[in-house]
């Protein structure tokens, strides 16, 4: 169970979000949609531990006060947080890089073989060419293969609870389906919950949705079910608001 | 430094790589410098008289010549409170199984890396002043190359010897060339014969394990024309209680169309002053490759050169500084260009963490004669704290038309959000710093034979392990 409760969020001073209730279900798949600046990665970045946001209220993960932990911590309870900016990191080849996070998340006495026929079956499903392998992390990337990188460090991670910030943007619709295909793959192997933050509903038709929040000027303004994101669709964001 | 600075720093050393071998000297001098030193040197190794006469001659270049006026301060080092000879076994060891077992031990851990074990053969190793153990691989004999201790080759390759020693690193150089030319001991003889390619890199370990030993190695290097090679050397020092001096010089000899890689990883413990000279004069389309990595040592003070001395010569150098614990590393290189259509390519990456101070002090000169050359020189700092520092001392002296230039510098720190990024992915801060770091030197690193490599990153994390808060 994930739980947020009374949260506030602000930067340097200035209040993001304000009385954020929110809680997941083992298993379920939430939406978060809102338009730009409404402070959808604001929540994700300080799930995840971000310092560099002061967050006041409660977020908890089975029972584990997660405010009290740094971000390695909150991983290590099975977080996962895909970002929408993502970062390059020249030098660091992506193998090796894979390996350590498979050491993090899994036993740690395993062989290298083992590894490379885990992590062959895990890029089969966002059909990953291999020579990825050999390069430095998100160095030089495109921004679609920035995305899928993301979705690989989840499928080695095996999270409980999936974050992801606008994953499924710039991406190609055969890009879209494999990273559903990787999130269906672990809410059937891992039970895992999803909060899934976006701007489109392509990705949701490949996904089974079980509540959607509309997130509007740092405040979550409604929560139903799949229903909404038609509804939100039909008129945008700003009639939809105005209504 | 204060003493009690200096255990402390010990200690952090011990608890590393931990330990400090007995001293077991068949043969070692008194203390301090003097003639009558230099000559029982030169008796001890049954020199010719020229080299007798070299030798005292670079006494009196060394007394003469004055500590330079630039860079890290000298001033501790006390010349008469350093032996500056130990033998540590009278003959040089055949086979390995001879080597002595605490030779052995130390290599055992200090995690000496894989290819040593595996290319035993091939492998020179420096115990205090002399080869220790020299056992030339019999592919070598049929190639023709030579390589063996500068003792030997003077001995029984006196000519080519002769015709090399000293020739592109005078006496008169600087004062630790001329101290190093007075009390030379040990180190490598190399010559590639015309034409020849010696796939596997030629490697020697040095190392110091006599406290107030100062040790003065002197490597020859000949690659003839249109040969190939690679030479690698590490460098690895147990715990001292005082001071010690680490002061080579490095000849190398690249002929027309010869190509010569010369790798080099010294992580000398914190009490050492390292003051190398290596010089490289590159004839008619050859190629030198200086590889460079410092990791320890008190002050380092280093600049590869390359002298392009003809048509389409090429120098580079790669390296890398890592300063820690008050250290400080005052590295560079340095490239002339003296011949029309010569090319050469720096680059130089330094990690400062702890107090330690990484400098990048570089020449490039681009004479008359050297019309159509280019230069590209590129570094790059990264500082870990705000106790560190790094500088850039850049000079360029260009005389011959139609030269291109190019100067890049870049002085950066770990970011926050590069951290939080691997910390979110279940990396210890400990794990993400060692990650970024090793990122950022791994386009040097990649050049590294493969064990060298892996025992880098090894130490990186080691470091890491012991100064993330």
């Amino acid at each position: 169970m994930f739980k947020i409760k009374n949260l506030q969020i602000s930067l340097n001073k200035k209040n993001i979000l304000d009385k954020i209730d929110l809680s997941i279900k083992d298993g379920d798949t939430h939406i978060l949609m809102g338009q730009n600046g409404a402070g959808k990665s604001t929540l994700a970045q300080s799930i995840m531990g971000n310092p560099n946001y002061l967050v006041k209220g409660e977020i908890s993960f089975n029972s584990h006060d997660l405010l009290k932990l740094d971000p390695q911590q909150r991983a290590a309870l099975g977080i996962f947080l895909s970002f929408q900016q993502i970062l390059e990191i020249p030098g660091v080849k992506i193998y090796d890089y894979l390996k350590l996070l498979y050491k993090t998340s899994h036993e740690k006495k395993f062989t290298p073989l083992k590894f490379k026929e885990f992590l062959k079956e895990r890029m089969a499903i966002l059909n990953f060419n291999e020579e990825f392998l050999t390069r430095s992390l998100n160095y030089g990337f495109s921004g679609g293969e920035k995305k899928k990188m993301e979705v690989l460090q989840m499928l080695v991670l095996e999270p409980k609870l999936i974050i992801l910030d606008e994953i499924d943007s710039g991406l190609d619709i055969d890009a879209i389906q494999a990273v559903a295909k990787a999130v269906n793959f672990l809410k059937k192997e891992k039970q895992s919950s999803v909060l899934l933050i976006t701007h489109y509903s392509r990705i949701l038709s490949f996904l089974n949705i079980d509540v959607v929040h509309l997130l509007s000027k740092g405040k979550i303004i409604k929560t139903g079910s799949n229903d909404l994101v038609t509804e939100i669709e039909e008129k945008g964001f700003a009639n939809f608001l105005k209504a | 430094m204060k003493r009690t600075n200096l255990k402390k720093l010990n200690d952090a050393y011990a608890d590393k790589f931990g330990f400090s071998m007995p001293e077991k000297s068949v043969l070692s001098f008194d203390f301090g410098l003097s003639q009558k030193i230099i000559s029982d040197i030169s008796t001890s190794k049954n020199e010719p008289p020229w080299m007798r006469e070299f030798r005292q001659k670079s006494l009196q270049v060394f007394r003469k010549m004055k500590l330079p006026s630039w860079g890290p301060s000298l001033a501790e080092i006390d010349f008469e409170q350093i032996r500056y000879f130990i033998k540590d076994t009278d003959v040089e060891k055949k086979t390995w199984a001879e080597v002595p077992k605490e030779i052995k031990d130390t290599f055992d851990r200090l995690g000496v890396p894989q290819a040593e074990r595996e290319f035993l053969a091939g492998v020179k190793a420096q115990y205090n002043s002399e080869v220790a153990y020299s056992s030339l691989q019999a592919e070598l004999d049929e190639q023709g190359v030579i390589f063996c201790s500068m003792e030997e080759a003077l001995q029984k390759h006196s000519d080519l010897f002769k015709e090399y020693f000293g020739k592109l690193v005078p006496a008169a150089d600087n004062k630790f060339a001329a101290l190093n030319s007075a009390a030379w001991s040990g180190g490598s003889f190399v010559y590639i014969p015309p034409n020849t390619h010696v796939k596997r890199p030629l490697q020697s370990y040095f190392r110091i394990n006599a406290a107030r030993m100062g040790q003065f190695e002197r490597t020859l290097i000949i690659a003839d024309e249109g040969s190939s090679a690679n030479y690698v050397e590490g460098c690895t020092a147990p715990v001292y209680s005082e001071y010690s001096l680490h002061a080579a010089v490095v000849e190398v000899f690249v002929k027309k169309n010869a190509r010569f890689r010369y790798t080099t990883i010294q992580n000398w413990s914190g009490n050492i002053y390292n003051l190398v000279t290596k010089r490289a004069k590159v004839f008619k389309d050859g190629v030198m490759e200086w590889i460079d990595g410092n990791l320890g040592a008190k002050t380092t003070m280093k600049y590869p050169s390359c002298y392009l001395a003809e048509e389409g010569a090429y120098g580079e150098m790669l390296s890398i500084a890592y300063a820690k614990n008050n250290q400080i590393q005052d590295t560079g290189a340095k490239m002339l260009h003296l011949a029309k259509n010569t090319s050469s390519k720096i680059i130089a990456k330094s990690v400062s963490l702890g107090g330690g101070q990484s400098n990048y002090r570089g020449l490039v000169y681009i004479s008359k004669a050297a019309v159509d050359s280019k230069s590209k020189v590129e570094c790059d700092a990264l500082i870990l704290d705000k106790d560190s520092a790094t500088c850039t001392y850049p000079d360029m002296k260009v005389s011959g038309e139609n030269a291109t230039m190019e100067h890049e510098a870049s002085v950066s720190e770990i970011e926050e959000e590069k951290l939080f990024y691997l910390m979110s992915r279940g990396l210890t801060k400990t794990e993400a710093m060692t990650l970024l770091v090793a990122g950022f030197i791994e386009p040097i690193v990649k050049e590294l034979p493969l064990e060298y490599a892996v025992e880098l990153n090894r130490l990186i994390e080691l470091e890491m392990e012991g100064s993330v808060g």
